[in-house]
């Protein structure tokens, strides 16, 4: 008899907790996606009255057993999807999408235009006064014979 | 760089309606049929709804140090209105519906208030900061507005020319 009454009142003790709803999400993992909506920074930066009753709401609904996903969308359905730190689907905020997609393509395309002239460019002339042939040029008569003279007279 | 200055030029303030009222041109009321929720969800209300009254606009939110000083003025020109069939008509700005609630309870506030979650009607009203009032006639015209805390002073004249037009 007693130990059915201690093994009741060890289950009584127990229930509560296996009756409490087990967290799917952490709360730094949602405060980093939230956005303060009075402040216009992300939530885990943000320093306001308002931005401490979202992270009570987001306490509450972890507490709840929503996953992060689950906690996001709630949020978006009730106060939209300016809500949510990352750029929104839509709109102007697009362009944080499209626009470094049309830099690198624009990059691209520039590069595809220019190589082929780079490489097709002439080369060098041989300076302004001419009297550099450059590489891979033969000598003239004339600059061999002085050239020949000169190498001659460092001769030893 | 164009889009940095789209940026910055689409975050102006708008004041459109403050220098209309300035001028005296008595302007519509932006978003009149705009339907929202009341703060416990059962039911929805728009201004075109209470045409025919002075109705007192204000916007706050629970988390508003401001809204919290004021609110005892607007339940005093909630009882002067609501003998001569107007009304003060709260609209909370990204607050939490519950804390609203508590907001509500804790400064025995009559009047009612609508939720703006999604920023239908406060953008329309170039309402970016906490608290701001406006005042309406009976045909749904802006009066006068207060952008910040509002006064007894401020309310009680306009409340007297709402009446009066």
């Amino acid at each position: 008899m007693r130990a059915a009454v201690i093994a009741l009142l060890a289950m009584l003790a127990l229930a509560p907790s296996a009756l409490a709803v087990q967290p799917k999400a952490s709360f730094n993992d949602v405060e980093d996606e939230v956005m303060c909506d009075t402040c216009n920074v992300p939530l885990n930066i943000a320093d306001s009255d308002r931005a401490e009753q979202e992270r009570q709401v987001i306490r509450k609904l972890i507490a709840q057993g929503l996953t992060k996903d689950q906690i996001k969308d709630r949020l978006k359905a009730q106060y939209g999807p300016a809500i949510l730190a990352t750029p929104q689907d839509s709109g102007f905020s697009l362009a944080v999408w499209w626009v470094p997609v049309a830099v690198v393509v624009a990059l691209l395309a520039l590069i595809a235009a220019l190589l082929p002239r780079w490489r097709n460019r002439p080369p060098p002339d041989g300076g302004d006064d001419g009297d550099d042939p450059g590489p891979g040029r033969e000598l003239s008569a004339s600059d061999a014979r002085r050239l020949e003279q000169d190498l001659a007279r460092y001769d030893v | 760089m164009s889009l940095l200055v789209y940026g910055v030029v689409a975050r102006r303030d708008d004041t459109s309606l403050d220098s209309a009222v300035k001028k005296g041109q008595l302007p519509a009321a932006p978003g009149s049929s705009v339907s929202l929720p009341t703060l416990d969800g059962s039911a929805r209300q728009s201004l075109a709804a209470l045409r025919g009254k002075v109705v007192v606009l204000n916007f706050w939110a629970s988390w508003c140090p401001p809204c919290q000083d004021e609110a005892p003025v607007l339940e005093r020109a909630q009882r002067k209105l609501a003998s001569s069939g107007g009304t003060v008509l709260g609209v909370t700005y990204k607050d939490d519906a519950g804390a609203s609630r508590d907001f509500m309870r804790q400064h025995k506030l009559s009047y009612p208030s609508l939720r703006d979650d999604r920023l239908d009607l406060a953008p329309k009203y170039g309402t970016t900061k906490l608290p701001e009032t406006f005042v309406l006639d009976r045909r749904g015209r802006v009066v006068a507005l207060s952008r910040g805390e509002v006064s007894q002073d401020f309310l009680t004249h306009a409340i007297d020319r709402a009446q009066s037009i």
